[in-house]
């Protein structure tokens, strides 16, 4: 008799454990990444006249297979000073969600990093300093020497050694953006 | 209990002399034991009243004679059993059979020998781990504990996660049976340990093969049994406590267990273990953000009788794992740079703070158990349990998400099982069982992170049929066969791209439920017919020697993540891509074993070949270029795969103190359509130790130990090249070439004290790498960019009482 209260006690707490567990048909909430950047985009405005040039990356799809797609709106003019700055973009939510202020606001734990190819006769310069005095990078100069073409890189680094000799070997970290442009400087 | 009714029907009978005319009847039978019905000789049968004692013959056979009609009291004595009082009527020449409990010679001892679980079949020879053995690995972990055997390495993350590999498998094909329940705690990870406290476990059995069908047949690596103390039923109450210290990782663990047992069957054991170690250290670094913190709980109670009995079992295990901070990249630059520097990127100060990344694994396992033995039908058992396994995973994540887990999965199991285990003949045992088990994992979206195991129910039916004969005394001969049927109703997002580059919008276009902006919401229902069986023998020669022989098909339905993998795996570093069109994994395994067991010299040899069809890998396939730089694209595939090798173990004492022991583990795997071997397969190893042991100065025991593990030559090239801007050059990014050989000193040490009669403190002293060598291991998911443990001292006490 005490068996079978217990067979019973036993068979109708499974029962419940499964009837609770039970979830309604709705289906699961999408997820869109949240600190996903689709997109980099690069100003470079020369001082005195001229138009800006805009260097692009996007990827919309994030780590899916369809490849980022590089623009580059034209090419630099020789022996230029340009003011350049950088604007990071989550497109896949409307609207699109502006990274770049994320990164300023954590100035301290993030910096861009400069690449400059071999041939490409151009210099850059930190324009901007996060809240110990350090370069960030979302603000710099770019000035141009001759002709020539090669890629310019733009590497966002996460947690970076502060202060560094602002080159990607001393500062470690983790990158979070990596963007390389063909450069034309006319 | 017993003496009590005993005393109670001396009382009503005994006194009162039976009146009769008629005095010259017999009673006359057998005394068996309750358990195994095996005929007690010796055993002493007194009748109240009369002063006539008589003892049973060699057969166990008893004759009373010039008894007269009416009831008598008989008291029944052996000198292994309880005592037992009968009342008996006798009327003319009567029969009877007398059963006692023959528990007593259990009681003495520390371990209690014997067969406790002969569910698992008996033609694989088992390897055991006992109590003590296991109580060396207290700090440690079950796959730390298991390490210890030949045959099984571990697939390691750093070095607090910790999986078992068996003959070259791990994950989902290495079945956990943790107190009579199978672990559902999301195996599928190279990256999960099990959830299993090793202070939880009385003893551990591992059965390198598909040895157990009625926990399922899809164990196509092996099965580890874990099980815990089997309780006394007298009146007791005894525990231990075990307390560790450790200087690598400046930690220590406490574990602590009381067990309450009554005369009537009834037991009560509660353990907890606390566990708590800082940042671990190599020779030359700390190994920042490599701590632990483990919590662990569970209570055991019961009703123990021979005719029926109820079990009931609830555990809760909690788990922070710290991975190592350098292991954290963003793309295959920064793998580069990591892999090619010979330290660490990221090595801080010694904390016992657990940072980003890390786990925090939460489990809890309940277990009602009952079962009844029925006259010519057998054990009958009915069980229930359920499982809810919560996984966080922590990554480096920025700004408003900074806190926030990028997994969290939650996996609830429920699990009915019915078992009957009968005798058919006296040579002839019949085990038989089904299960039922609903499965669901719910994938919380708010990480904000796209789910890396979607939405999932499943659904289990299983059907087993297990017979053994016991041809002679020396051949037993074993036939088994079971039967799974898994149905998958799973919500999964698809990223349109790769949907449609994958060519599932041909192939799957009737799963899609909606479109959403760059997803696809699709509901995947799948079906899997799974066969399993097993035929072996086991014969012996004589007392020393013995042979196994067994042949198992196992065959496994793919995991959730094999099947529906499709993006960044963060803690990999890499893109991982399942597939919806995969197909059971069917293995057949052919294993024997050839053991002398002898108190001066014993072995056994076991040699083993496995051909897996459909054999799923993951393996690399391109590079894919994301705004965070170049990933590899792991894709998952079936091929057909061959695993063979030996395991050896020999001992030989030299002196009844001092003894030799080897261990040998050789196991080679290839990928029988690539004609390239496999990856991730153990290194040859070997371990020998000198062990002396003197019983008469407190138990001491010394042993050193030298383990010696050969470089892994044989690996598939998944290097890649990646082009790296700083240098304008493509660089090959070496995640193939396998780390040197190499050798490591152990020295272990314990003494014993009696603190009073019922109380004994153990005191344990133990190195680890002795020599404090610097090496890395070819299982370490981590090893391109750190090395392994330093020396370790660790000093532990045990205190039973």
């Amino acid at each position: 008799m005490k068996k079978i209260k217990l067979l019973s006690a036993m068979l109708l707490a499974g029962s419940l454990f499964i009837s609770c567990s039970d979830d309604d048909d709705s289906t699961p909430a999408i997820v869109n990444e949240e600190e996903l950047i689709t997109t980099v985009k690069v100003t470079l405005s020369p001082e005195g006249d001229g138009a800006d040039i805009t260097l692009q990356l996007q990827d919309l799809d994030g780590d899916g297979s369809d490849k980022p797609v590089y623009t580059v709106s034209g090419s630099l003019a020789a022996n230029t000073v340009y003011d350049g700055s950088i604007v990071l973009l989550n497109e896949t939510e409307s609207p699109a969600e502006n990274i770049t202020l994320e990164v300023e606001e954590e100035g301290d734990e993030h910096q861009f990093f400069y690449t400059v190819g071999t041939g490409l006769d151009l210099t850059t310069e930190y324009a901007d300093l996060d809240e110990d005095g350090n370069p960030l990078g979302i603000e710099f100069t770019v000035t141009t020497g001759e002709a020539s073409t090669g890629t310019l890189t733009f590497t966002l680094r996460h947690e970076p050694k502060k202060p560094n000799d602002d080159t990607l070997n001393d500062a470690g970290g983790e990158t979070d953006v990596e963007a390389s442009f063909d450069i034309e400087i006319e | 209990m017993y003496m009590l009714l005993y005393a109670i029907s001396m009382l009503l009978f005994g006194s009162i002399s039976p009146i009769s005319q008629d005095c010259d009847n017999t009673l006359s039978g057998t005394v068996i034991d309750l358990h195994d019905s095996s005929v007690l000789s010796g055993a002493l049968l007194i009748v109240a009243g009369t002063e006539q004692a008589v003892q049973t013959d060699v057969d166990g056979n008893y004759t009373i004679t010039g008894l007269c009609d009416g009831t008598y009291s008989i008291q029944v004595s052996h000198p292994y059993c309880l005592t037992q009082g009968y009342t008996v009527k006798v009327s003319g020449n009567t029969s009877k059979i007398f059963r006692l409990e023959h528990h007593l010679e259990e009681l003495n001892e520390v371990t209690i020998k014997g067969e406790t679980y002969q569910r698992e079949a008996k033609t694989i020879f088992k390897n055991k781990i006992s109590t003590e053995k296991l109580e060396d690995f207290s700090n440690g972990s079950l796959g730390d504990a298991l390490n210890s055997l030949s045959g099984v390495s571990s697939l390691n993350t750093g070095n607090a996660v910790v999986k078992p590999m068996i003959h070259g498998l791990h994950s989902s094909r290495v079945v956990i049976v943790n107190n009579g329940v199978r672990m559902e705690d999301q195996e599928w990870g190279a990256e999960h340990a099990p959830n299993i406290d090793v202070n939880s476990i009385g003893n551990l059995t591992l059965i390198k093969g598909a040895g157990a069908l009625q926990y399922g047949g899809d164990a196509v690596g092996g099965v580890i049994v874990a099980d815990a103390l089997k309780v006394p039923v007298k009146d007791s109450l005894y525990g231990k406590t075990l307390w560790n210290l450790a200087s690598n990782g400046r930690g220590s663990s406490v574990t602590s267990q009381l067990t309450k047992s009554f005369q009537n069957g009834w037991y009560a054991t509660a353990q907890g273990t606390v566990k708590r170690y800082g940042d671990f250290e190599t020779p030359d670094y700390v190994l920042s953000n490599t701590g632990i913190f483990e919590r662990s709980a569970s209570l055991h109670f019961g009703l123990n009788r021979f005719k029926y009995g109820l079990e009931g079992y609830y555990s809760f295990f909690k788990n922070e794992i710290g991975i190592l901070r350098a292991s954290h990249l963003g793309g295959a630059s920064d793998q580069l740079a990591a892999i090619n520097s010979d330290r660490p990127l990221v090595i801080e100060d010694f904390t016992y703070n657990i940072a980003e990344p890390r786990q925090d694994v939460t489990h809890h396992l309940a277990r009602l158990k009952m079962f009844s033995r029925f006259d010519g039908l057998g054990k009958l058992s009915l069980q229930y349990d359920f499982q809810r396994n919560n996984r966080l995973e922590y990554d480096i994540r920025v700004g408003d998400d900074a806190d926030k887990a990028s997994i969290d999965l939650e996996l609830d199991t429920h699990t009915v099982l019915l078992d009957l285990d009968s005798d058919l003949t006296d040579e002839i045992n019949l085990k038989t069982g089904l299960m039922a088990r609903y499965q669901t994992n719910f994938a919380d979206p708010t990480t904000g992170i796209r789910r890396l195991i979607p939405d999932y129910d499943k659904y289990d039916l299983g059907g087993y049929a297990v017979a053994d004969y016991d041809m002679s005394e020396r051949l037993l001969l074993e036939v088994g066969a079971r039967f799974d049927y898994t149905y998958m109703d799973a919500f999964k997002f698809y990223r349109t791209s790769t949907w449609e580059s994958r060519n599932y919008d041909e192939l799957y276009s009737d799963i899609i439920v909606e479109e959403t902006g760059n997803q696809i919401l699709t509901n995947p229902q799948l079906s899997f017919y799974n066969a399993s069986a097993t035929a072996g023998a086991t014969y012996s020669f004589d007392d020393e020697y013995k042979l196994f022989f067994n042949y198992s098909l196992a065959s496994r339905a793919p995991n959730p993540s094999e099947l529906f993998s499709e993006g960044l795996h963060h803690s990999a570093s890499r893109i991982e891509m399942g597939d919806l069109g995969f197909k059971s994994e069917v293995a057949h395994k052919v294993a024997m074993t050839f053991e002398r067991k002898n108190q001066i010299f014993s072995f056994s040899i076991s040699p083993f070949i496995n051909s897996i069809n459909d054999f799923i890998v993951i393996e690399p396939t391109s590079i894919e270029q994301t705004i965070r730089g170049n990933f590899q694209v792991w894709e998952y595939r079936q091929t057909d795969a061959l695993l063979l090798g030996f395991d050896l173990d020999a001992s030989y004492a030299f002196t009844e103190n001092l003894r030799l022991d080897h261990q040998f583990s050789f196991v080679k795997g290839y990928d029988r359509s690539r004609e390239e071997p496999l990856i991730s397969m153990p290194p040859v190893n070997t371990k020998n130790s000198v062990v002396y042991q003197n019983p008469k100065v407190n138990n001491l025991q010394l042993a050193l130990q030298s383990e010696f593990v050969f470089r892994q030559n044989e690996f598939p090239n998944n290097n890649f090249e990646v082009y790296i801007p700083q240098t304008e050059t493509n660089e090959i990014v070496d995640v193939s070439t396998s780390p040197d050989a190499y050798h490591l000193l152990n020295f272990n040490s314990s003494l014993d004290f009696n603190i009073s009669p019922k109380s004994q403190l153990t005191v344990g002293f133990k190195v680890t790498n002795l020599l404090d060598n610097s090496y890395r291991n070819y299982l370490n998911r981590l090893r391109f960019y750190a090395d392994e443990l330093g020396r370790n001292y660790l000093l532990n006490l045990k205190f039973n009482y």
